[in-house]
């Protein structure tokens, strides 16, 4: 059963927490919070993502939940119990480092045995656990090797291998595959999927890689400026950001200001900064604040074909810049008195455009999200 | 050779040639240098060491004396003609004023010799002819002992083992064997002994100081590591006199020190530190921190600080972390700052001599008072030779217990 199918069953019996923040705010000068009001489940057999930009609080959140860091307010919850006060050594939680940490003084089979030895298993049965936990990652023949004899990629599995011995509940990781190339990086990325989701393993995943984030996750929680901006799956992520911030940093998105005339249906109408109107997908936007804007990513504009169909908005403007990038066309226009948006044609649609051509483009009205700040 | 053989040898060739303008650029930027170290320490090190085993002033002073002697027996009193070669060497030496030289040279060997040459060639120069073996002995009955020809005779060659031996506590009998000086005589081996105990106790304790100094500073606050650097740096650019005299002032027995001990009852009555060992070791170790300090710093701070965390993470308690991730990682530092400290102190001169008393005189100070004092070069380079076979010695001690990769000074 995997997470998702867990998920569908558990309607009515809620899916237990296995981690969950409660008001938690980090401060580490009593001025400036960190991490700000923090409430989070991360549910057993989840591969929970915390994503966002440096300095989002996302790693400090990692920092807290492993025992590096102590939260200056609230309570975290492992398996029900408050753990701020167990040092880390007594949380029995896998942390993987940005750098692996391997232990250079020692061979690789020496650093797998290393937790081993803190939970008394010793001599012929600590042989065979790093025997099957480097099988595990492929790495049955280099027991012998020193960390600095291999590659990122390699130095990366003895991390897991390190982290997977002891067999925790619970794994961190933070920013694992930041060091590695991206071929491999990719190939990583769906290793790392394939272990945690066989051997059902609780992991909360740190990044500031939203496409590391989509592939590899069952939940995303987007920080930014101390705060989770939203918490879903990808693909809700991807499709109804609830934000300008989480629609700008998961994929491209056309942010382009407006204001709200009014509701029609569950439709928004809303007025462009030269006059023109959009219509756009609901959202729980209230009021008529100024700090509002209609979303709409580049793939989902096209140029605009004949005759008025519903259930579309049609706009016009002047090309500006024009990429052709093999499978697609990268079309930018200005429309609505000076604002740049930018469309992706697919390739058979490609043809010249010249600098300042009058272009008619449209995209569905479900496609066009109002959101606030 | 083939074809395939001569066409490799010439592109070997080639290559030479190619290369040879980057070699002779990068070798004239070094030149400067090169000839600096020639001149400034290669050369003084192997004058020294010549120095340590020379043996000049009997060869030139007594070559006639020397011939003569070719067919002594080496047991009995020797006869006329040696006598007579010895006096027309010592009117030679007389006009040239070189008989002080060669007395002060056999007085290391023979008491009182200095004086009895330096009488005899003033005798000397006031005879013209010969018989001269009666008038010798008549001035000192030495001159007719075959001992004192022995060690003329000994000293006949170019290079002596002499000071060398001294060096070590041992001295040549004039029948040519070795053997260990007696008594109060034999100082040299203690002197040595006492350079490298205290130059171990300045190492263990500067380690014992300086190693959670460098750990603190690598964890504080960039602003907070600042202050401690410069704290740490601070004594090393401040000469090692003003220093050295600093901690005069300060462990003098009315100095700020006792003045403490005794505001304190630490104490009943003043200690004495100034002019002991203990009092040295204090000084020194001051003086040598940074020397420590440095390297294990260096090192430590090439240490990510996610080696503890992984540690503590996969199960292991602060200190188990510390001991057994932290620590053998910094091992390079250590052994390279000991290493410095410990080579450092073996040499040190100034802070023994005004800080020390007479019994914590290292070697350096034993080769000052020879240069200095007594001009005795050959002996103040037979120590200097034994404390560089001992610093080296010590060296590739370390290189071959730890692996010169394990060795990281910057």
């Amino acid at each position: 059963m995997n997470f998702a199918q867990r998920m569908s069953l558990a309607t009515d019996n809620p899916v237990d927490a296995l981690v969950r923040f409660e008001d938690v705010k980090k401060s580490y000068d009593g001025i400036n919070f960190v991490v700000k009001d923090l409430n989070l489940d991360v549910f057993r057999g989840e591969f929970l993502t915390m994503l966002g930009p440096s300095g989002s609080g996302k790693t400090t959140t990692l920092m807290m939940l492993g025992g590096f860091e102590q939260p200056t307010l609230g309570h975290i919850l492992l398996d029900g119990k408050p753990v701020e006060r167990l040092p880390p050594e007594k949380r029995n939680i896998g942390f993987v480092f940005q750098n692996y940490a391997l232990f250079p003084h020692m061979t690789v089979a020496e650093n797998v045995a290393f937790p081993l030895r803190y939970r008394g298993i010793t001599g012929a049965a600590a042989k065979e656990k790093v025997r099957q936990a480097l099988g595990r990652v492929s790495l049955d023949a280099l027991g012998d090797r020193r960390p600095a004899q291999l590659s990122g990629g390699q130095q990366q599995r003895v991390a897991l291998a390190r982290t997977l011995v002891f067999e925790p509940s619970l794994v961190l990781m933070d920013e694992p595959l930041g060091a590695l190339d991206k071929q491999l990086r990719e190939r990583m990325q769906i290793e790392i999927k394939q272990l945690q989701t066989s051997l059902g393993i609780t992991m909360v995943y740190v990044t500031h890689d939203q496409s590391e984030a989509l592939t590899m996750s069952d939940r995303i929680a987007v920080f930014h400026d101390g705060r989770i901006q939203q918490l879903a799956d990808p693909k809700t992520l991807y499709d109804e950001p609830s934000n300008r911030f989480v629609a700008s940093f998961i994929g491209e998105n056309n942010t382009m200001p407006c204001t709200l005339l009014g509701r029609e249906g569950g439709v928004a109408i809303a007025r462009m900064a030269d006059g023109t109107t959009l219509k756009a997908a609901g959202a729980n936007v209230s009021g008529t604040g100024a700090n509002i804007s209609v979303s709409v990513r580049p793939e989902n504009i096209s140029l605009a074909g004949k005759g008025v169909r519903a259930g579309l908005n049609r706009f016009s403007g002047k090309a500006r810049d024009v990429f052709f990038l093999g499978d697609h066309m990268r079309l930018s226009v200005e429309a609505f008195g000076g604002q740049l948006v930018t469309a992706r044609i697919p390739a058979r649609q490609a043809r010249h455009f010249a600098l300042g051509e009058d272009v008619v483009l449209e995209c569905g009205i479900s496609e066009c999200r109002l959101l606030e700040a | 050779m083939t074809v395939a053989e001569i066409d490799r040898v010439n592109i070997f060739m080639a290559v030479r040639r190619a290369e040879r303008p980057a070699r002779r650029a990068a070798l004239s930027l070094a030149l400067p240098l090169i000839v600096f170290l020639v001149v400034a320490f290669v050369a003084p090190i192997l004058y020294l060491l010549v120095t340590a085993v020379g043996n000049p002033e009997t060869r030139e002073v007594l070559p006639r004396t020397l011939e003569a002697l070719q067919n002594w027996d080496g047991a009995s009193t020797p006869d006329e003609p040696v006598y007579a070669a010895l006096a027309a060497d010592l009117k030679v030496a007389k006009d040239n004023s070189t008989a002080a030289l060669l007395g002060k040279r056999l007085n290391y060997e023979i008491s009182g010799m200095r004086s009895r040459v330096l009488a005899t060639a003033r005798m000397v120069e006031k005879l013209d002819t010969g018989p001269y073996k009666e008038k010798f002995l008549a001035l000192n009955q030495d001159w007719g002992s075959p001992e004192t020809w022995a060690i003329i005779k000994r000293n006949g060659g170019s290079l002596t083992p002499y000071y060398m031996l001294t060096a070590l506590d041992l001295k040549q009998a004039p029948n040519g064997s070795v053997e260990r000086v007696q008594g109060d005589q034999a100082i040299f081996l203690d002197v040595l002994g006492r350079t490298l105990f205290v130059a171990g106790l300045v190492t263990l304790f500067t380690l014992i100081l300086g190693y959670p100094v460098a750990y603190v500073l690598t964890i504080a606050p960039k602003a907070i590591a600042g202050i401690m650097m410069l704290m740490v740096l601070l004594p090393l650019w401040t000469s090692l006199l003003v220093r050295t005299t600093a901690w005069v002032v300060l462990l003098q027995s009315d100095g700020i020190i006792n003045d403490v001990l005794m505001a304190l009852h630490l104490t009943g009555e003043r200690v004495q530190l100034i002019f002991t060992r203990v009092g040295t070791v204090i000084a020194m170790t001051h003086i040598q921190l940074p020397f420590t300090i440095l390297p294990i710093y260096s090192v430590m701070r090439s240490i990510p600080t996610t080696q503890l965390r992984a540690a503590r993470s996969l199960g292991a308690p602060p200190s188990s972390a510390f001991w057994r991730i932290y620590a053998p990682q910094t091992l390079p530092g250590v052994v390279a700052g000991c290493l410095m400290t410990f080579i450092l102190s073996l040499g040190y001169y100034i802070t023994p001599a005004l800080v020390g008393g007479p019994r914590d005189q290292m070697v350096s100070n034993f080769i000052s008072t020879y240069i200095n004092r007594d001009l005795n070069w050959g002996l103040a380079a037979g120590l200097g030779v034994v404390l560089l076979v001992v610093t080296l010695a010590i060296y590739l001690l370390f290189l071959r217990l730890v692996g010169a990769d394990k060795i990281k000074l910057g």
